[in-house]
């Protein structure tokens, strides 16, 4: 078993409803980002776990992402590449 | 008829929800631990509103994995019912008991009000002592109750009248205006396709004294013994 670190992006799925980007965006706007077009907040999950090799490191994560970390609903998620920790 | 009435971390309405079916129903009612593997004999499960797990990762993520929640689901699924308030809510739809989930308000502030809901279906274990359409004012607190759902899961639960409570004003109109939180289609509550499984953002145990505001959450409770009875 060998120590691996993930991190994990959560994004809220695309096409629905985001205030919080919204809110964001409208705010850069104010302080003179004009040209931005789009913003999103998500969440940035890491995970070090215990692993055999960071294949499994990865499906594990996935599994992790389906079951809990992410809502299949409303939300899409993407798995970084494991690395030892 | 014995109410059960789960306790999680952050629960704040089980208490309301304790004195609604106790004082005002005059049943009994049990407080069950959410780390506890029995129902106690409860024949209706209340999941009542608060904060369980400090609504970390997404309100009602953590809590759906609480070891009772397995009995409960198995509850659910015998056909008993089973009643999902605010927090409660969520919990059901991350627990996959009701399709959908409870997003941020749209205008991402924290809601606390009065609003009022319309009937849309009075044949329900939990509506049928109001009328079809019937206008309730019932208090909303929440940040997190934007109801959504992909759009063929909302045509399928208006087309199986399971939409059961909308967001409306004083004439019984449903607008974006009475709309406290950006719900779709103004969606406040919703059942599984069972029909013993129901979801709500408003407090209808917060609504069942003139003391408080509004008497018209008493009927919800009346109806589930009304219809058990019959």
């Amino acid at each position: 078993m060998s120590k691996f670190r993930i991190a994990v992006h959560i994004t809220p799925r695309k096409g629905l409803l985001d205030p919080q980007g919204k809110a964001v965006s409208d705010a850069l706007h104010t302080l003179g980002f004009k040209a931005v077009k789009n913003v999103h907040v998500g969440r940035y999950i890491i995970i070090e776990t215990d692993s055999y090799d960071a294949i499994t490191a990865e499906e594990a994560v996935t599994e992790m992402c389906g079951k809990l970390l992410a809502n299949p609903v409303t939300e899409d998620f993407e798995i970084e590449s494991a690395v030892p920790a | 008829m014995k109410f059960g009435i789960v306790t999680f971390p952050g629960s704040n309405c089980d208490y309301d929800a304790y004195h609604a079916v106790t004082e005002i129903l005059g049943e009994e009612a049990t407080y069950l631990w959410h780390k506890d593997h029995d129902l106690q004999g409860s024949d209706v499960i209340i999941l009542p509103g608060g904060f369980s797990y400090g609504d970390y990762l997404r309100a009602g993520a953590i809590a759906r994995f609480s070891p009772i929640m397995q009995e409960i689901a198995a509850h659910a699924k015998s056909g008993a019912p089973v009643i999902g308030i605010c927090n409660g809510f969520q919990i059901a739809c991350e627990a996959g008991l009701l399709p959908g989930a409870l997003m941020r308000n749209s205008h991402l502030q924290f809601v606390s009000a009065q609003v009022r809901i319309r009937v849309e279906n009075s044949g329900t274990l939990f509506t049928n002592l109001y009328e079809t359409h019937e206008i309730l004012r019932v208090p909303v607190a929440h940040g997190e109750g934007r109801y959504v759902a992909s759009p063929e899961v909302l045509d399928d639960l208006e087309n199986d009248a399971r939409v059961i409570f909308r967001y409306a004003d004083a004439k019984g109109n449903i607008s974006a205006d009475a709309n406290p939180n950006g719900s779709e289609r103004n969606i406040a509550g919703i059942v599984n396709d069972g029909g013993n499984v129901l979801g709500m953002m408003p407090h209808p145990e917060r609504a069942c004294s003139p003391l408080v505001g509004s008497s018209d959450g008493v009927r919800f409770f009346e109806s589930i013994l009304a219809r058990v009875a019959a």
